[in-house]
């Protein structure tokens, strides 16, 4: 039966009928005729256990997400703001058992022990909730060897050589254990045991900076959440100033009261401590918000984080005021990046390249720094020549139809945009090959360049790709225009 | 008599007290061209916003080298100079070409590019850059004739760049001349250049003229040519001879040549 329809969970009153994970659809509606069952939707699972890590992320920073029905909250040095371990899991627990939810957890020294408690724990031996520190040996001793989370097939071949329980993998040497079932099982031994802490892959990193506020009722009004996170701007600016740093990266989290966790980031070109810098930068991310900060029935939880960290010192003014101007650029090209996104604020960058197209990559203005770019790259020619490139560019280059003289004329006329323009002065061409380097196939053909001005007085860039006598035949293509 | 010119100074000092204190000449910059600067009376006003208009919207790149220089000229201080397009102005009109206006003059290390979705984005990103002192000058330009860019739009600029005393320079690719806030209005198309040796395209030339400016001075028409190495507009002397179009139909050059039609 590999291609039967199978249940993959049941809640707590199809358990109590007999129904378990694993038996097929059909003996299940032959036992139960009215059951009501659902198409299994991984995404969806995968969503609603990355909402309930959103909403877990109020106990602790660190949460990681283990698919495909495990959170593991890293509690360290938490604990104490909930007035001890015992009360910050009934918290938890009674948090996500208010949404409808069936939970298991349990608190242990190692991320993997905790887990086989909470998943295997409870059937064997009662209520192991609290692991307290150093027993954690005792507390999975008799866990089913399942708990180790080892593959199918080395569970098999534990149950046929007799090692049914942690306990009885716990006395053996791990040398033969490794020969046998793989070098993965004495690993995952130690860790269950308590032996060895790998702690968790956590979902967000641990930010430098973190400052929260807990509100005693939620809070709806938009005045008062501003308000509340610029407190925490200039908490944060304080911590920052301590250890002479300033953040380049701040992200707010708001936790509503529902659940629903609504992240807004904001980036500075510069490392800044200035709280009012801050706000002002969330206050336009607020307002380009395409659909507004909706407080629902509102936040009981806010939280700064600051990601990026970076040395500042305090700044010295130069001689001629340059700096601050500089800064008050800085300043603008954030706020422009905070409202518009970082994508549509860009400044050119220099390339080493001859291909037109290639010749500038356009990278975030955030990073305001002259000393990136080779003050020579710029300048082009001879001063008493005319501009040799022009000033607008089209990519793709713009085809055209020309009349041209062969083998290597400029064109006499042309047709662009339906529009025929008549060539009165021309130069070229300039040959600009392919770099060979890039094109790997060798089709991408030569070009000539020729700078050519119609009879209005209008100038153009155009080119012709390939050479004629060649195959494909040749043609022409509007690259730019001059001003 | 005398009670008259009391009166007529009077006048005049009240005026000058409503009007923005901007007549000294560090608040102004010059585009090179003696003509042109005298009869602004010694430039273009830096608190203040220029209109450019392409004459035609084949004219673009002559407006936007235009455009160029003048705030090549405004920034001449070493100042950084935001230029806002509309998203839609890259695929009608090409991107910006970095060493294009490096090669007029516009450094381009002293560039920010700020790209608008739409021409309401396009004018708050402007006034927001014109608030900023620090800035040697601000083109804003949207495409075509919005809706949003109506009078109190460029009131709104200009009483921002009265503020900041940055110049904003509102290049108009494909719009009609309507009522503005503008201290000068000019409408801008390519003109033929003097051609260097074997008739090649020789220096930026411009056709520009005053269209309107707000002490009410007539419209007047100028040729203007780009200097790269002085950094400024100047007029040419007359074309040695009149431009004649290239007759349809035949060879550009007496004698026999193969032409074939690619492309």
């Amino acid at each position: 039966m590999a291609n039967a329809l199978r249940i993959a969970a049941v809640d707590r009153l199809g358990l109590s009928l007999g129904l378990t994970p694993g038996l097929t659809l059909a003996d299940a509606r032959a036992r139960i005729p009215h059951l009501v069952a659902a198409d299994m939707d991984r995404a969806a699972d995968a969503a609603l256990l990355a909402r309930l890590a959103d909403w877990c992320d109020r106990y602790t920073p660190l949460v990681a997400v283990e698919e495909p029905d495990g959170l593991v909250l890293d509690i360290t040095g938490c604990a104490h703001f909930f007035a001890g371990e015992e009360n910050l899991r009934r918290a938890v627990m009674e948090g996500l058992a208010r949404s409808g939810l069936t939970v298991r957890g349990s608190v242990a020294g190692t991320p993997q022990a905790a887990g086989a408690l909470a998943r295997f724990g409870r059937k064997t031996l009662g209520r192991h909730d609290i692991v307290p520190p150093g027993e954690e040996e005792m507390a999975v001793r008799p866990l089913p060897a399942a708990a180790l989370g080892v593959s199918p097939e080395v569970l098999l071949a534990l149950t046929r050589a007799g090692l049914k329980t942690v306990g009885d993998l716990a006395d053996r040497p791990s040398a033969p254990l490794a020969a046998r079932f793989g070098a993965d099982l004495p690993a995952r031994l130690a860790r269950i045991l308590g032996r060895e802490d790998v702690g968790i892959s956590p979902r967000r990193p641990l930010p430098p900076c973190l400052v929260e506020r807990r509100f005693a009722e939620p809070v709806a009004r938009e005045e008062d959440i501003v308000a509340a996170l610029a407190g925490l701007a200039r908490r944060a600016g304080g911590i920052l100033a301590e250890r002479g740093e300033g953040g380049r990266r701040f992200e707010a989290a708001f936790f509503r009261a529902d659940g629903r966790v609504t992240r807004l980031a904001v980036a500075t070109g510069r490392p800044t401590r200035d709280a009012a810098v801050v706000m002002r930068l969330f206050r336009e991310r607020l307002a380009a918000l395409a659909d507004p900060l909706d407080p629902g029935f509102g936040f009981d939880l806010l939280r700064l984080a600051v990601t990026v960290c970076e040395p500042l010192g305090e700044s010295q003014t130069s001689l001629d005021g340059r700096t601050v101007e500089d800064e008050e650029v800085a300043a603008l090209v954030d706020r422009l990046g905070a409202r518009f996104g970082p994508a549509a604020v860009l400044r050119p960058a220099f390339v080493d390249t001859h291909i037109p197209e290639r010749a500038v990559r356009m990278v975030p203005a955030a990073s305001l720094d002259d000393s990136t770019t080779p003050a020579c790259g710029w300048s082009a020619g001879r001063l008493d020549d005319p501009p040799a490139r022009p000033v607008h560019l089209f990519d793709p280059p713009q085809p055209i139809e020309a009349l041209a003289e062969v083998p290597d004329g400029p064109p006499l006329r042309f047709r662009w945009r339906r529009v025929l323009h008549e060539i009165t002065r021309a130069e070229g061409p300039e040959r600009i090959a392919p770099e060979w380097w890039r094109d790997e196939a060798g089709e991408e053909p030569t070009r000539d360049y020729y700078r050519v001005e119609d009879t209005a007085g209008r100038r153009f860039w155009v080119f012709r790709r390939g050479l004629f006598g060649e195959a494909p035949a040749p043609r022409w293509f509007l690259h730019g225009v001059f001003a | 008599m005398s009670a008259v010119q009391e009166t007529l100074q009077a006048l005049r000092r009240s005026i000058a007290a409503i009007e923005p204190a901007a007549t000294e000449a560090g608040q102004r910059f010059t585009c090179g061209a003696p003509a042109v600067d005298e009869l602004l009376g010694g430039g273009f006003l830096r608190a203040a916003v220029h209109e450019i208009f392409a004459r035609e919207a084949a004219d673009a790149g002559a407006a936007a080298g235009f455009t160029a220089g003048l705030a090549a000229r405004a920034a001449a201080d070493g100042r950084r100079v935001i230029w806002v397009r509309q998203g839609f102005c890259v695929a009608e009109t090409g991107a910006l070409h970095a060493p294009g206006l490096a090669a007029l003059g516009l450094d381009p290390r002293l560039l920010v590019v700020v790209t608008g979705p739409d021409a309401a984005c396009v004018l708050q990103a402007g006034a927001e850059a014109l608030r900023c002192p620090a800035l040697g000058a601000v083109v804003i330009e949207p495409w075509g004739d919005p809706r949003s860019l109506d009078l109190t739009a460029s009131r709104r600029l200009a009483l921002a760049a009265e503020q900041s005393g940055v110049p904003a320079l509102l290049l108009r690719i494909a719009a009609m001349p309507r009522p503005s806030a503008a201290a000068t209005r000019w409408s801008v198309a390519a003109a033929p250049s003097r051609p260097l040796l074997a008739n090649t395209p020789g220096h930026p030339a411009f056709d520009i003229t005053l269209l309107r400016h707000r002490s009410g001075l007539e419209s007047r028409r100028w040729r203007l040519e780009w200097h790269r190495e002085h950094r400024l507009f100047h007029e040419p002397p007359p074309l040695p001879r009149p431009v004649v179009p290239l007759p349809a139909g035949r060879p550009a050059s007496p004698g026999i040549t193969r032409l074939a039609r690619t492309g």
